[in-house]
């Protein structure tokens, strides 16, 4: 179709679709991408379900726990694809961890996980807030910083 | 059970622990006043490690582990440590913990107790992180409350004053939550409680919480005043404002209900009034010399002696 744009198809590696328009490129910068891999972002492509969506593909990389919960708390309606030998072989919906532990860093200033050397962890709340594990101040899952 | 575990928030400890914890301050203090308090922390050494400034909790532990016949180690200020030579926190608590059954810890940041906790092998009890928890001044205030009025459930119970910064607040509405009171938040525009906390409580114990813009204390079984914290305050004319408007007078007391107890987890400045100290409302020494029992329980309870 004339001015569509075309990515190539990857051969090994994940999509990362149905992320929210906009925040394609926060989630690309979450990720630990390998220098030999090739990666395309896709922004505002049209979306049945969203009305436009950005598409994160990225060959030779397998997305680790971390870098799962990252994305969920940007984009938890985001789904994984995959591939391997240039076929789907896995479909998921990113899903809030019960637990994040180095994921994220706490928002309140005075928590002493930003003075200290301390993993900052959370633990899930009703409605999908999180508590910090140290200062006991519960957040948004946007509003903890990845 | 307590024994060998840490305090670090209310939130830690059931209620049938508290229940427990009330029961042993009442012995405690029996042996006190009898003069024959227990020698249960005999041979133990209990470190008071407080980077902050305090009077009353500092000197309640301290006091609290020689009745017990225990000995202490004090660390007074970062000043008065190998921190000031750029030891590390951490380094320095392992060091502390090495010497010591117990480690008591008060410190500026949120989370420094329970960061504490992670790094002692001995139990640690939390004086105080920052503006998050204060577990053994609440748990010294539900023995006060339940001591002068004879019970916690069911007592319209009034918490007034700069509810956003004060960490005794948010620990003290958690446990009179836990135990049924009825709480009314009674506090300055821009010092209420964050609306998190109020929101946990109401949810996790369907609690009667009600917040408040006046100070009217007619319907209050107790009235639980603290202080604005002007060192938090940018601007120092607005906290003199905010603690005007909410000082407690013999005014304020007008129609308020005749045995009315009025507590204050101290120091006092312009909150209350001088000429309430001398009124039967006036419970707030009294409650300050209950933190020793209630103290002295729990160490003995931690320490499973």
């Amino acid at each position: 179709m004339p001015g569509e744009l075309v990515v190539e198809k990857i051969e090994n590696g994940t999509v990362i679709d149905h992320i929210p328009a906009g925040l394609g490129l926060k989630v690309i910068g979450m990720l630990k991408i390998p220098r030999s891999s090739k990666a395309a972002l896709l922004l505002n492509v049209p979306s049945k379900r969203m009305g436009s969506k950005d598409i994160l593909k990225v060959s030779g990389k397998q997305l680790d726990e971390k870098e799962l919960s990252k994305i969920a708390l940007v984009a938890p309606a985001a789904t994984l694809n995959v591939i391997r030998d240039g076929a789907v072989v896995e479909k998921a919906s990113v899903r809030l961890p019960k637990e994040l532990k180095g994921v994220a860093k706490c928002p309140n200033p005075n928590c002493v996980t930003n003075h200290e050397r301390v993993e900052p962890k959370f633990g899930q709340e009703e409605g999908g807030k999180f508590r910090c594990e140290y200062c006991e101040m519960v957040f948004e899952a946007g509003e903890l910083i990845l | 059970m307590l024994k060998g575990r840490d305090v670090v928030s209310i939130r830690d400890i059931a209620k049938s622990d508290i229940e427990l914890l009330l029961r042993r301050a009442e012995e405690m203090e029996a042996g006190l006043v009898a003069g024959t308090p227990p020698d249960s922390l005999r041979g133990k050494i209990v470190s008071t490690v407080f980077f902050e400034p305090s009077t009353r909790t500092k000197m309640c532990f301290q006091a609290a582990v020689k009745r017990l016949g225990g000995q202490i180690l004090n660390l007074t200020s970062v000043q008065a440590s190998s921190m000031k030579k750029g030891e590390s926190l951490s380094d320095t608590l392992r060091i502390i913990d090495g010497y010591s059954d117990m480690v008591i810890i008060r410190h500026a940041l949120d989370g420094s107790a329970r960061y504490a906790a992670d790094i002692c092998a001995h139990p640690v009890i939390n004086a105080g992180d920052g503006g998050n928890q204060h577990p053994t001044q609440t748990l010294l205030d539900l023995y006060a409350i339940r001591r002068m009025k004879g019970r916690i459930d069911g007592l319209d119970v009034f918490l007034v004053g700069d509810l956003k910064h004060a960490r005794t607040m948010k620990s003290l509405l958690y446990g009179l939550a836990l135990f049924k009171a009825r709480v009314t938040l009674v506090s300055p525009q821009g010092l209420e409680m964050n609306p998190k906390v109020v929101e946990e409580v109401r949810g996790k114990f369907k609690a009667e919480v009600a917040e408040s813009g006046a100070l009217d204390l007619k319907q209050a079984d107790v009235a639980y005043v603290c202080r604005v914290q002007k060192e938090r305050f940018a601007d120092p004319y607005e906290a003199e404002l905010a603690q005007k408007k909410f000082m407690v007078t013999t005014e304020s007391l007008k129609g308020a209900k005749g045995d009315l107890v009025l507590l204050h987890p101290l120091p006092k400045v312009d909150e209350i009034a001088p000429e309430i100290d001398g009124t039967k409302h006036a419970k707030y020494f009294e409650q300050a010399r209950l933190g020793v029992p209630m103290r002295m329980a729990l160490m003995a309870e931690v320490l499973g002696v």
